[in-house]
């Protein structure tokens, strides 16, 4: 095979098994797995269990759930994994603003088979946790070192709540100085829209900040914002776009002068790792997301974690408990009368804390600083060979560098063809790769799609994906219609609505779908 | 010292030689001069406070090995405990699903490369809408906890009111979450109201509850089966008083109880929630907690929901199903802080297997496995109350979970329970700070996969540390 723009595009079909739905595969009377029964004695002892019930409250019809036998359920979900395009199938570089790495098979391995996990319950004595809990000590102190925060909570069960437990922080920080005038907080339209989102759900107004032709938002419209009511500032760095805030401690530097906290989101935090930090850009808190920069898979969408890294000043507010080391054993420490509480059940998701410990323990902090330049070293390449590509421009910050992805635009492709980001997305799955990432919306850059090959990737796997978006324009030039039909080779072809909002249209289960009587509409073209 | 020159197995082009040709594509010759965005007294240039890796396969797997070794487990010992995690049967076949890499590995892509996996998440939302006996559900909340508060949050968006009544039988840990999601910046956002309760039997003093609802009133929440393990059978009364003004009527339940207690829908819950944990997911130390929500279909309620959810849809080609986002707008994903809640990665793997589990176990074997439990649950609880100076905490019918009280032993929760570990037992939850009006109670929990054998353990082992 040769590599490059010369190389032999990939001959794909997806899987397409035309599968049914579980619920018509079913066949009454048969069973997909038996379940243990009590003993002898105890139905002799215990009777049927179930007339204690008080009748009004026995389920009198059964749950209408399929009969399927094993042998079939087994191939259905086999059959339903063959139609999903996992990293483990291929180079997932479309998903850009979370980095979409390999998850090495040896965590996965232990940590999903290995019964001082799988079957230990969380609210074991202590004194039989403590392997888990040195691993939890051990990798707070981990994340001390590549952030420079001084405290770690592993509690929340995603990044999105991570920043919600940071939220949560801030508001008993001001309210712990009698500050509670401070019901605002101030985030850029590059940062993931979970940072105002969640900060809006712990009761704050958010202001956001637009970006100038640099992709930055100026220091002067960040300070005209700021004000005595103003609690935090909450910002992703690099930004969605790939672009790095240069002056990121003179907005910190700004919101401390006016009393605010700053909360840096680094869900990503790819392109830092080794390079840069919380700390000395004047952070006050910070998340990473464990199931992402740290290697742990992202099963569809979780299960995650999301840590949330606080200065000494901030440690009082973290969720209980917190893990502590005597020197000899591991603790849980309950009793944290200045603590938000809590924001999910027992220490949070432990398998995830489990295989980012494994990998940075893998790496150390040299193969740490690797993962960094070699995220950055892939980005610049591919966005090399991207700007090569008829149709494709790269908005803000002419002539300067990006970190480990870049927000491209098919604005140029749209006005010349007519195709834009969305049918491209949709025709990029016929050549084997993920659908990529457009963008958060609103969509500030017009028609775009925002790549990111971190570092799991080779010069190969990124030649071919470029290759494909060259391929691709070429057929939109050619053809447009063509690419706006797509895909032709993926499990299903067009959806003509992806966004459905009308309630007769509305089929979230199947038996909503019965219901509506949505299985009845006659199809475009039908008799 | 490798440093630089490390090759590293999940970092292809650390290989020197791609590296090199990579850069020399880009024109740079230091590596770091793609840093330059990043200005140097922002940059860390020390070495970072890490201990040495770990590199080769063998000996990470080892190390990670020797430390989980540390841990006692369920599967040595006899587990008794639950309070909102259970020890139950995880069929192979779910392993096998949540192991698939293609599963593992996918993540938030769109529907056509990933088609198989928008159809598993959909079954699973119908799957769980048949045992709950309603239209709508979503499983893609962070745990149970978090899926009640999002239930409350959703009943006040809806009536427009700010009060939360709630049982004083709910955990100090729900309570924390709870008291967390409703807080404000000058006050509470959203104020909870605790109701008073039984303390014979637990359940919840409907005078009480008569008294303080009013038209501030947004939800009457109950757990069915309790936190503390009773069934509520009040629950049509509770939802009658609810409906009388005007609010929402939320229900938190076990969805491993369906099979053989009532779905909430059918005694008049308007959102039932809870977790999900029970149905084919290992404990995995609290790994596994998964919220849900169910409504009906109404709009009213489908656009209070946080969380993306997909709907069945047709393709171009006639008959062959495909998915859409519904309601995005609701999402912070579609419209950021004017979202409904926040949203994000959540559980989407535990909804494929909680998926299978409920094919795999179909209406037989939900029927079955509750039974099973409940036989097993009132086995335990009978012998464990004929042992001198023991009984249990509270009169009534229970579920999987039962309360008991050590008060006539004249001994701790606490020595009990570490003495029990030489017996290789978990016993059950010491409630005596929890709910000191118990005195020196523990909850119990006794599930599908606890034998006969185990449980007469159990009664030997309290009645000799009792002796």
């Amino acid at each position: 095979m040769q590599v490059g723009h010369k190389r032999r595009l990939r001959d794909f079909h997806q899987a397409r098994w035309d599968e049914e739905l579980i619920f018509e595969l079913s066949v009454p009377g048969e069973r997909g797995v038996l379940v243990p029964e009590a003993e002898e004695k105890i139905r002799r002892v215990a009777g049927d269990g179930i007339s204690t019930i008080p009748a009004h409250l026995r389920r009198k019809t059964p749950p209408a759930l399929p009969e399927v036998n094993q042998p079939r359920i087994v191939r259905h979900y086999t059959r339903l994994s063959q139609e999903t395009l996992g990293v483990d199938v291929t180079p997932d570089i479309s998903l850009a603003t979370c980095t979409m790495k390999y998850s090495p098979k040896v965590q996965e391995h232990v940590v999903s088979r290995h019964p001082g996990i799988t079957q230990v319950h969380p609210l074991q004595d202590e004194d039989t946790l403590q392997g888990i809990l040195e691993i939890y000590y051990q990798l707070e102190q981990f994340l001390k070192a590549i952030s420079g925060m001084d405290h770690f909570s592993f509690q929340p069960g995603g990044g999105a709540q991570a920043i919600f437990t940071n939220a949560s922080v801030m508001r008993a920080y001001h309210a712990s100085r009698g500050e509670s005038q401070r019901d605002e907080v101030i985030t850029t339209i590059f940062s993931h829209p979970a940072n105002p989102a969640a900060a809006a759900t712990a009761g704050y107004k958010v202001v956001t900040l637009m970006p100038d032709e640099r992709g930055l938002p100026s220091l002067e419209a960040m300070r005209a914002a700021l004000s005595e009511r103003t609690a935090g500032f909450l910002i992703t760095n690099p930004e969605d776009t790939g672009i790095y805030n240069f002056n990121i401690d003179k907005y910190v530097q700004a919101a401390h002068d006016a009393g605010a906290l700053c909360a840096y989101d680094q869900a990503n935090a790819n392109a830092v790792l080794g390079i840069a930090r919380a700390r000395e850009c004047g952070f006050d808190l910070c998340h990473f997301n464990l199931h992402k920069t740290f290697s742990a898979p992202h099963g569809c969408m979780g299960p995650a974690l999301g840590a949330a890294g606080v200065t000494e000043a901030l440690e009082k507010f973290l969720p209980v408990p917190r893990v502590t080391y005597d020197g000899k054993t591991y603790h849980l420490d309950d009793d944290r009368p200045h603590s938000i509480g809590r924001v999910r059940s027992f220490i949070g998701n432990v398998p995830v804390a489990l295989k980012a410990y494994a990998w940075i323990r893998q790496l150390g902090g040299e193969g740490l600083r690797e993962v960094a330049r070699c995220s950055v070293l892939n980005s610049n390449y591919l966005e090399k060979e991207v700007r090569r590509i008829p149709g494709v421009t790269v908005h803000y910050a002419e002539g300067r560098r990006r970190l480990e992805q870049v927000r491209f635009s098919w604005e140029t492709l749209k006005e010349e063809t007519g195709v834009g980001t969305e049918d491209i997305k949709r025709r990029i799955a016929d050549f084997g790769l993920q659908h990529y990432w457009t963008s958060h919306h609103p969509w500030v850059v017009p028609e775009p799609f925002t790549l990111e090959p971190c570092e799991s990737y080779s010069k190969a796997d990124i030649d071919e994906y470029a290759a494909v978006l060259a391929k691709i324009a070429q057929e939109a030039y050619n053809d447009p219609e063509f690419v706006k039909n797509a895909p032709y080779r993926s499990t299903v072809h067009k959806i003509p609505d992806q966004y459905i909002d009308e309630a007769d249209r509305i089929a979230i289960t199947w038996r909503q779908y019965l219901k509506k009587g949505l299985n009845r509409v006659p199809h475009e073209g039908d008799e | 010292m490798r440093s630089n020159n490390t090759v590293y197995p999940y970092i292809p082009n650390s290989a020197p030689k791609t590296k090199e040709r990579m850069m020399n594509a880009l024109g740079v010759t230091e590596i770091m001069d793609l840093f330059e965005a990043i200005p140097d007294h922002l940059k860390y240039t020390a070495p970072l406070d890490l201990p040495e890796p770990i590199r080769d396969e063998y000996s990470i797997r080892r190390h990670l090995e020797t430390l989980l070794n540390r841990n006692r487990n369920c599967q040595d010992f006899i587990n008794f405990l639950g309070a909102g995690c259970a020890q139950h049967f995880v069929p192979a076949v779910c392993d096998e699903v949540s192991g698939r890499g293609e599963f593992l590995t996918a993540y938030a892509a769109e529907f056509y490369a990933d088609h198989g996996k928008w159809q598993a998440l959909f079954e699973f939302c119908s799957l769980l809408a048949e045992l709950l006996d309603v239209d709508v559900t979503s499983g893609f909340l962070y745990d149970g906890l978090q899926a009640v508060a999002t239930s409350l949050r959703m009943a006040c968006r809806m009536t427009g009111r700010n009060e939360i009544l709630i049982p004083g039988t709910v955990s100090r840990d729900a309570r924390r979450v709870l008291d967390n999601y409703m807080a404000g910046i000058q006050g509470p956002q959203f104020h909870i109201r605790t109701i008073g309760f039984d303390r014979e039997s637990g359940q919840m003093d409907l005078a009480d509850l008569s008294a303080r609802i009013s038209k501030k009133t947004a939800a009457v929440f109950v757990e069915n089966p309790s936190y503390l393990g009773f069934i509520e059978p009040q629950v049509e009364a509770i939802g009658e008083i609810a409906r009388r003004h005007g609010s929402e009527f939320v229900v938190s339940t076990d969805p491993i109880s369906l099979g053989v207690l009532a779905p909430p829908a059918q005694y008049g819950a308007t959102i039932t929630c809870g977790d999900y944990h029970p149905l084919g997911l290992h404990m995995q130390c609290g790994g596994g907690q998964s919220g849900f929500i169910g409504t009906s279909g109404e709009m009213r309620y489908v656009m209070e929901y946080k969380d993306k959810m997909y709907g069945l849809t047709p393709t171009s080609v006639a008959g062959e199903h495909g998915f859409a986002n519904i309601l995005f707008e609701r999402t912070s994903f579609g419209s950021r802080e004017k979202a409904r809640e926040f949203t994000g990665t959540s559980n989407a793997l535990w909804a494929i297997t909680a998926g299978a589990y409920l094919a795999l176990m179909g209406p037989k074997g939900m029927a079955e496995v509750g039974q099973t439990i409940m036989q097993k649950a009132q086995y335990a609880a009978a012998g464990i109350s004929r042992i001198n100076g023991v009984r249990l905490g509270l009169s009534g019918p229970f579920f999987k979970e039962f309360i008991v009280n050590f008060d006539g032993t004249g001994k701790r929760v606490a020595d009990i329970n570490r003495k029990l570990l030489d017996h290789q037992i978990f016993g059950g939850k010491d409630l005596s700070s929890e709910f000191g009006m118990m005195g020196e109670s523990a909850l119990f929990c006794v599930t599908e996969v606890i034998s006969q054998a185990s449980i007469d353990c159990l009664v030997d082992a309290l009645t000799a540390i009792l002796a």
